[in-house]
C-alpha cells in the first residue's frame, strides 16, 4: 500500500493524515490500532503505560461506529465504558458533552448519522485513553457539532493526548500534516 | 471481568430484544417438533421412539439458525474491530459471547423441552432425560459452532459454510445425545456412559472453542 513511510507524534500533538481517496489513510491507522499487520517496519509507543500496548492505549474510532440498534443510547455507551475499561467518566456527561442529553433513552435505531457518530465521540470521552485514532471523525456533523468536536479535541490535547486523524476537511485544531500517496 | 460481564449482560439484552436471535431459535424448535407428530401419524409407539431424536435435531437445526450471526453483527457495525484490540484476552472474550449465546439461545430450548415431550408422548422420565442431555449437549453445539462462526466472519461467507463447517463437528454431540435419552427411554444400556461421554464432548469444546475462536478472528484481520 505504501513505503518509506515515517513520521512521529508527540503528546499534545496532534497530526492530520490526508491524501486522496484509496491512498491508504485508513489503513495507516488500522496499522497503528494493530487491526492490520504491517508487511514490513515497526510502530512503537514510547511512554504510557508499560503493561500496556499501543492499541490498548488507544481510541480507534473507524466509519462504522460500533452501536447496536436495538440498546438505547445509554446502554450503548456503558457498554463501551464497562467493555474497554480503564479510566473511566459520568456517561451522562459524557453524552451531555456531545449533545446527546436529551435522547439518552432513545434506542439507537432511531438516530441520524451525526447523532450516531456524536455517540461514538462520547465513547472517546467516556473512557479515558491517551492516543486517539480518528477516521474522517467530522463526517456526517453539522457545524456545530463540528465545532463542538474540535473543543473536545483541544481539550484532550490540553490534558497531553496524542490525536492521529485521517481526514479530507479541515480539523478544526492546529496540527501538523502527513500527506500519503501521490499528488492528487 | 467487569469487561466480560458487560458483554454477556449486553449480547443476552440484544438477543432478547425485538428482531434479536433467541426467540427465532426457539420459534424454530417449536415448530420442528409441533409439526412432527403431524407428519409421523398417530402411532404413539413410534412417536415415542422417534421422540428424543426429534428434539435433538430440533435444538441442533435451531441453535445452528442464529450462530452465524455470533460474530457477523459485530463484524458489520464495527464492534469487532474494538473487541480485536480491547485489553481482554480474545479468548476469553470468545467464551464469552459463546455463553452468552448458549442462555439466550440454549437454555430456552431446554426449558422448552418438557412442554414439547408432551406432543411427542414421551413420559415424565423420558422428557427429562432428554432435556438433561440437551442441557449437557447444547453447549458443545455452541461452543464448536462459534468456531464455524468466527470462520465465517474471516473469510466472508455466510451462513452456509458455518453450516457446511459446523454440522460435522455435531455429529458426535448428537448421536451420545441421542444415545443417552434412549437409554434412559429403552435401554439397553446405561443412561451414564453415553451422557459421560455427552459431558466430555462439552468440556473439550469449552477448551477448544474459545482458543480456535480467537485464533481465527486474530488471523483474519483485515
Amino acid at each position: 500500500m505504501f513505503s518509506g513511510l515515517d513520521f512521529a507524534v508527540a503528546g499534545g500533538e496532534a497530526l492530520a493524515v490526508t491524501g486522496r481517496n484509496g491512498s491508504g489513510k485508513t489503513s495507516l491507522l488500522r496499522l497503528v490500532a494493530g487491526l492490520l499487520a504491517p508487511g514490513g517496519g515497526s510502530i512503537a509507543i514510547e511512554g504510557g503505560d508499560a503493561e500496556l500496548t499501543l492499541p490498548e492505549q488507544a481510541h480507534y474510532l473507524g466509519h462504522r461506529d460500533a452501536q447496536k440498534p436495538a440498546l438505547s443510547v445509554m446502554e450503548n455507551l456503558e457498554f463501551w465504558r464497562d467493555f474497554l475499561g480503564g479510566e473511566a467518566a459520568d456517561s451522562a456527561d459524557c453524552l451531555d458533552r456531545v449533545g446527546l442529553a436529551h435522547a439518552l433513552d432513545l434506542p439507537a435505531a432511531y438516530l441520524s448519522a451525526g447523532q450516531r457518530r456524536r455517540l461514538a465521540l462520547a465513547r472517546l470521552l467516556a473512557v479515558r485513553r491517551p492516543i486517539w485514532l480518528l477516521d474522517e471523525p467530522t463526517t456526517a456533523l453539522d457545524a456545530s457539532g463540528q465545532t463542538m468536536f474540535a473543543g473536545l479535541m483541544r481539550d484532550h490535547l490540553d490534558r497531553g493526548g496524542l490525536i492521529i486523524a485521517a481526514t479530507h476537511g479541515p480539523l478544526g485544531i492546529a496540527a501538523s500534516e502527513l500527506r500519503i500517496g501521490g499528488a492528487s | 471481568m467487569t469487561a466480560l460481564g458487560a458483554l454477556i449482560r449486553r449480547d443476552i439484552r440484544i438477543a432478547l430484544r425485538v428482531g434479536g436471535g433467541a426467540l427465532i431459535g426457539v420459534l424454530f424448535f417449536l415448530t420442528v417438533v409441533v409439526l412432527m407428530p403431524f407428519a409421523v401419524g398417530p402411532d404413539l409407539a413410534l412417536l415415542t421412539r422417534l421422540g428424543p431424536a426429534i428434539l435433538w435435531l430440533g435444538a441442533l437445526l435451531a441453535s445452528l439458525l442464529t450462530l452465524d450471526r455470533l460474530f457477523m453483527a459485530d463484524h458489520e457495525d464495527g464492534s469487532l474491530d474494538l473487541i480485536l484490540t480491547s485489553r481482554t484476552p480474545l479468548e476469553l472474550t470468545c467464551a464469552a459471547k459463546a455463553l452468552a449465546h448458549w442462555i439466550a439461545a440454549g437454555l430456552p430450548l431446554v426449558i422448552a423441552t418438557p412442554a414439547l415431550g408432551l406432543l411427542l408422548n414421551l413420559d415424565m422420565v423420558a422428557t427429562g432425560a432428554v432435556a438433561l442431555t440437551l442441557l449437557a449437549g447444547t453447549p458443545a453445539l455452541t461452543f464448536t459452532g462459534m468456531i464455524g462462526a468466527a470462520l465465517a466472519v474471516t473469510l466472508h461467507r455466510g451462513g452456509l459454510l458455518l453450516a457446511v463447517l459446523v454440522l460435522p463437528l455435531s455429529i458426535p454431540v448428537l448421536i451420545f445425545g441421542v444415545a443417552a435419552s434412549q437409554a434412559a427411554i429403552t435401554g439397553p444400556l446405561t443412561f451414564g456412559a453415553p451422557f459421560s461421554i455427552l459431558c466430555a464432548l462439552s468440556l473439550v469444546s469449552f477448551v477448544i472453542g474459545p482458543f480456535a475462536a480467537a485464533a481465527s478472528l486474530r488471523h483474519g484481520l483485515d
